[in-house]
């Protein structure tokens, strides 16, 4: 039976694995080819990059190697903000069929874009990413990213779908009726963030479900970093098997690195998705094996192509050969940022955020800090706000009504639950540099 | 008519009223009465003093959030029914009351309440419509001398 065929040791045989296991030559061919013709896209149709190679007195003709991708420019989400909402599009509306969109600090999100064959690509990588930790026709597959603007949701249920799976749409939230439906369905497959699986863990242990009397032996975990130990909580606490899944909206959802079974790095799916590190503070390209910023390029995409995009993971590559046969360069799992955003619940925060909707309430920014935790797996985000004379009132109505106001605010710009605790001046800590905005103590 | 009124922003955590009250102590500021209205995060401590001036300034260089609001001396008959009558002197006059609590002192027959009003004028001539007596604050401290 295909499933047979499939559930092989490292989805050798699925067949939308086989550019996985390309000899590099080859691979580096296609990549300069779709390089090429990217370069060319986004120099006809993107004026930004346009603008940006003239500068330079660059023309896509110049690129005849993989290496002069280093005389491009770099992309940063700056970019995306500042062309909100379809400034770096290169294909006309007709041809579009999806939007997607993620948060963006000033509030407006940063918005995405797909044709036709951008979604066939996209769908082709989870695939290949789901082949990879064998998942197959057969397997029925709980959904638990968000559906909507984001891409997780509707990334992992194209993916799921194409590969044969019997796909649950669950979405998040409402975690008794996961739990129901996760045993009454016989779900064998996961997808969603690792510290929602976790908080589903210990609900469950409530329910008096046991996770390891049902048939889940696979868990799809990403949108936010992990550590080793949430691995082996997991692993200890269910039959699932946890890979995982790397990606971002800008350019193109999850999909872009996956996991194999070594659980060794995350490969690229580098035919579509050109990797680089580099020195985050000259830019300089650095060599494998050394830490610095990953850096992609869109090799393939038409609605919008995004060349250098500077992700602000810091991370590093290795091209040293894999037990899985995979020829994919692989990266190490993404433990710090280069900037200040943080990850809770799968949404990344920026503190500036949080600064706009304190100041739209003040009318000036009070001195604030962000203590991030984890209460029974699920983070909490509690936003320290020190009370000025300007803010006090001798009511404890007038108090609780501007803790109300200044939680309302945050929970508005970032989509997310919050507690606001209102603290006495000095409270936080002033430093002489940049000001600690945020403290982490969950245990990652 | 009016009173002057301290009132001081307070974290929830140990040893924060203990503080206030001290740096008052140090310097020698006498508190005639007060309130602790609080929540499970943060308190407000209410304070009557004669020397209010100099209480702000206290607690503005020691750190503390305070700010001043005018208050108002209630005066109450000491017997049953008492405090209904004042009551029913508000409701007449449709007065909003934000918080109100006792002023101690020993004298017999008459005590005190102190009233947070949200507007204060309004309810001075509403009271006084209904023979409510409002102590002045001279007479007030000069009382809780005694």
């Amino acid at each position: 039976m295909q499933a047979e065929l499939w559930n092989d040791e490292f989805g050798k045989f699925h067949p939308a694995s086989a550019p996985d296991y390309l000899p590099v030559e080859q691979l580096q061919q296609v990549q300069l080819q779709r390089l090429k013709s990217v370069v060319n896209r986004a120099y006809e149709k993107v004026a930004l990059f346009r603008q940006r190679l003239d500068e330079r007195n660059l023309k896509p003709v110049d690129i005849q190697s993989l290496e002069d991708i280093r005389r491009l420019p770099f992309t940063v989400k700056n970019d995306l903000r500042d062309t909100y909402p379809f400034g770096l599009f290169a294909s006309p509306m007709q041809e579009i069929v999806r939007l997607h969109a993620s948060s963006g600090t000033t509030g407006k999100p940063i918005v995405v874009a797909y044709t036709r064959e951008d979604l066939d690509v996209w769908t082709g990588v989870m695939v290949r990413a789901f082949a990879a930790c064998g998942m197959h026709q057969g397997d029925i597959v709980q959904n638990s990213y968000g559906y909507g603007l984001f891409t997780g949701g509707l990334g992992a249920h194209y993916g799921a779908e194409a590969i044969g799976a019997t796909v649950i749409p669950i979405s998040g939230g409402n975690t008794d009726r996961q739990i129901m439906l996760m045993k009454d369905f016989g779900a064998t497959v996961i997808c969603c963030t690792p510290s929602y699986f976790i908080h589903l863990i210990e609900r469950a242990g409530e329910l008096g479900v046991n996770l390891k009397e049902l048939p889940l032996r696979i868990g799809i975990f990403g949108a936010e970093p992990w550590s080793e130990s949430m691995r082996q909580y997991i692993r200890d606490n269910s039959n699932i098997e946890p890979y995982d899944i790397y990606g971002l909206s800008e350019i193109t959802g999850p999909g872009v690195a996956m996991e194999c079974r070594c659980h060794n790095g995350l490969h690229i799916f580098e035919d579509h998705f050109y990797p680089e590190i580099i020195d985050p503070a000259t830019g300089d390209v650095l060599p494998d094996d050394t830490e610095g910023e990953l850096v992609l390029t869109t090799l393939s995409k038409k609605a919008m192509p995004i060349i250098r995009y500077r992700t602000r993971d810091l991370t590093t590559i290795t091209r040293q050969p894999c037990a899985c046969g995979r020829t994919l360069c692989r990266f190490l799992r993404v433990g710090r940022r280069s900037d200040d955003m943080f990850i809770i619940r799968g949404i990344n925060v920026f503190p500036a955020q949080v600064e706009t909707a304190l100041l739209q309430v003040e009318g000036t920014l009070p001195h604030y800090q962000i203590i991030l935790t984890r209460e029974k797996g699920l983070d909490q985000m509690e936003v320290q706000v020190e009370v000025t004379p300007e803010v006090f009132s001798d009511t404890v109505g007038g108090l609780e009504n501007l803790q109300q106001k200044l939680e309302t605010a945050v929970e508005q710009t970032l989509s997310i639950r919050v507690n606001v605790r209102l603290v006495e001046p000095h409270t936080i800590q002033r430093s002489e540099g940049k000001a600690k905005r945020v403290i982490d103590q969950r245990k990652l | 008519m009016k009173l002057n009124q301290i009132s001081v922003f307070l974290e929830n955590k140990p040893g924060q009223l203990k503080l206030a009250c001290q740096r008052l102590a140090e310097a020698n500021i006498n508190i005639l009465t007060l309130s602790l209205a609080d929540t499970k995060q943060f308190g407000i401590l209410h304070i009557i003093t004669p020397e209010w001036e100099r209480a702000q300034v206290v607690f503005k260089q020691s750190g503390f959030i305070a700010s001043v609001n005018e208050v108002l001396a209630v005066e109450v008959a000491d017997r049953p029914g008492g405090l209904v009558e004042i009551l029913e002197a508000i409701e007449k006059a449709g007065l909003n009351v934000e918080y109100m609590y006792a002023f101690t002192f020993g004298n017999k027959g008459k005590a005190a309440l102190i009233f947070r009003f949200d507007n204060p004028d309004a309810a001075i001539n509403g009271l006084k419509a209904s023979g409510i007596n409002i102590i002045d604050k001279v007479e007030l401290f000069a009382r809780a001398e005694k």
